[in-house]
């Protein structure tokens, strides 16, 4: 999996930290961090979780079959 | 009963959010997604903001790309209103004269601006609600030009901000004595009127539109309840807006304020509805509740496509939404009303950052956070949780 973030679209609510804190962060402006752009296997749930719930519409996944 | 088809009526994020799920979970029988706009799926928290700043694209609010939409292999049909639901045949008819039918329906046609009468016909008047509304909108605000905007809850507080920030001359009319009080409550509609009237928006607060004034169809101002008149180049009704049903009246289904619906978003048995035109049972509280928030309707679309799937998942929101106005960003979780006590647990409403706690019947219910995206973070387990008010009353007596 990787993590692709449409930084112009976030809108800082932080919704992905709460989610996935291993994944995600946040500046003090709101604006989000990505900390790991290909995460293990046992935060994808996490993090397809986050980019469901996005706000701003700005968390995208590329994931491979296998 | 199996389930082999579902009609998914209203193309905006609820709905689209009800087909992924349900693709997501493995469902691979047919689906229909029909919208009444000729747009793919958009976003529209930007419409109000960064799209009226022209700080973003009209192309940029799409939710998804065409090549992700065609991976869903749903049938999409845009621009067809629904006109007509059988909720015992489980079909629609639509305006071109198409008729849908499915073993489960959904239902997330959202809603319906309200507006001034004599509005319709009238230049230099406009709603937003619509991408096209947003376009048409963006179009008139020329700076220099004198902007009546009529509402104040979210979308009108945040349509005056952006057009002050472009550099119109901004009045902004509203019932309630502070902007959004009924929606953040008197300590932070106080801080947000303050910051409108510092930045050059004028306030006329605690009074309603009583007309608008025009000359050969264009409008000139509004006459206000209180008598006074103010002149205009454009006027924005921001009044609120109704649930979309008008096209369900005989349908059978219960409409009152909204598709009343049990706890499982059910209207109906296979009949389901997401988002803005949703009123469900909220078991926690024991009430109706309809919620207009982004958040919501992808939860909605979420539990919907569960339940449709047949987890019998109630829906219990944590409602979360949030407004950017001038350099300000208002975050709020939970329920807040108006007459709830609140207790600034963190910075100062008088010089930044802050964050307030509500507290009614003896429960922590909602928190806004002024600029706290990350502040607020560590308070939201206490809305989630429920905290006794008086735990948070002894860590924080008011001075």
């Amino acid at each position: 999996m990787r993590v692709i973030v449409d930084y112009p679209k976030c809108c800082g609510a932080g919704q992905c930290v709460m989610v996935a804190p291993k994944v995600f962060d946040q500046r003090d402006d709101g604006m989000v961090i990505l900390l790991d752009e290909t995460p293990p296997p046992e935060l994808h749930r996490a993090v397809r979780e986050a980019a469901i719930v996005c706000p701003g519409a700005a968390i995208r996944l590329e994931e491979r079959a296998g | 009963m199996t389930t082999t088809s579902v009609l998914v009526v209203g193309a905006s994020l609820g709905g689209l959010t009800v087909v992924e799920a349900l693709r997501r979970e493995g469902f691979s029988g047919s689906v229909t997604l029909l919208g009444a706009e000729r747009h793919l799926p958009y976003d529209r928290p930007p419409l109000s903001k960064r799209v009226l700043l022209s700080a973003m694209e009209p192309s940029q609010t799409q939710l998804r790309p065409q090549s992700t939409l065609d991976q869903l292999h749903a049938e999409l049909v845009l621009s067809d209103p629904a006109v007509c639901l059988d909720a015992s045949r489980h079909e629609v008819k639509t305006a071109s004269g198409r008729v849908l039918a499915a073993d489960v329906i959904v239902l997330a046609t959202g809603l319906v601006p309200r507006k001034l009468s004599g509005q319709d016909g009238l230049s230099g008047v406009y709603v937003l609600r619509t991408l096209d509304d947003a376009l048409a909108l963006k179009s008139a605000l020329v700076p220099g030009k004198k902007l009546v905007v009529v509402g104040d809850g979210v979308l009108g507080t945040e349509i005056a901000a952006t057009a002050c920030s472009l550099g119109l001359a901004v009045t902004l009319v509203g019932p309630q004595s502070l902007p959004m009080r009924s929606q953040l409550g008197p300590l932070v509609g106080s801080c947000l009127g303050t910051l409108h009237s510092l930045r050059g928006v004028n306030l006329r607060l605690g009074t309603g539109v009583a007309s608008l004034r025009s000359d050969s169809s264009v409008v000139t101002g509004v006459c206000l309840q209180s008598g006074e008149e103010l002149s205009a180049d454009l006027v924005v009704v921001a009044m609120g807006s109704l649930p979309a049903t008008d096209w369900l009246a005989g349908s059978g289904l219960q409409i009152a304020d909204g598709v009343v619906c049990d706890s499982r978003l059910r209207a109906a048995p296979n009949i389901y509805a997401v988002g803005d035109v949703a009123r469900f049972s909220h078991e926690k509280l024991g009430s109706l509740v309809r919620l207009e928030n982004r958040t919501n309707a992808v939860e909605q679309g979420l539990c919907v496509a569960a339940n449709i799937l047949g987890t019998d998942t109630p829906y219990l929101p944590v409602p979360y939404f949030w407004t950017d106005q001038f350099d300000v960003k208002i975050q709020v979780h939970g329920f807040v009303s108006a007459d709830a006590e609140a207790v600034v647990v963190e910075g100062d409403p008088a010089s930044g950052p802050f964050v307030v706690l509500y507290g009614s019947h003896g429960k922590v219910t909602g928190l806004c956070g002024w600029n706290a995206v990350r502040q607020i973070r560590q308070h939201r387990a206490h809305v989630m949780d429920g905290t006794a008010w008086q735990t948070i009353r002894e860590q924080f007596p008011t001075k």
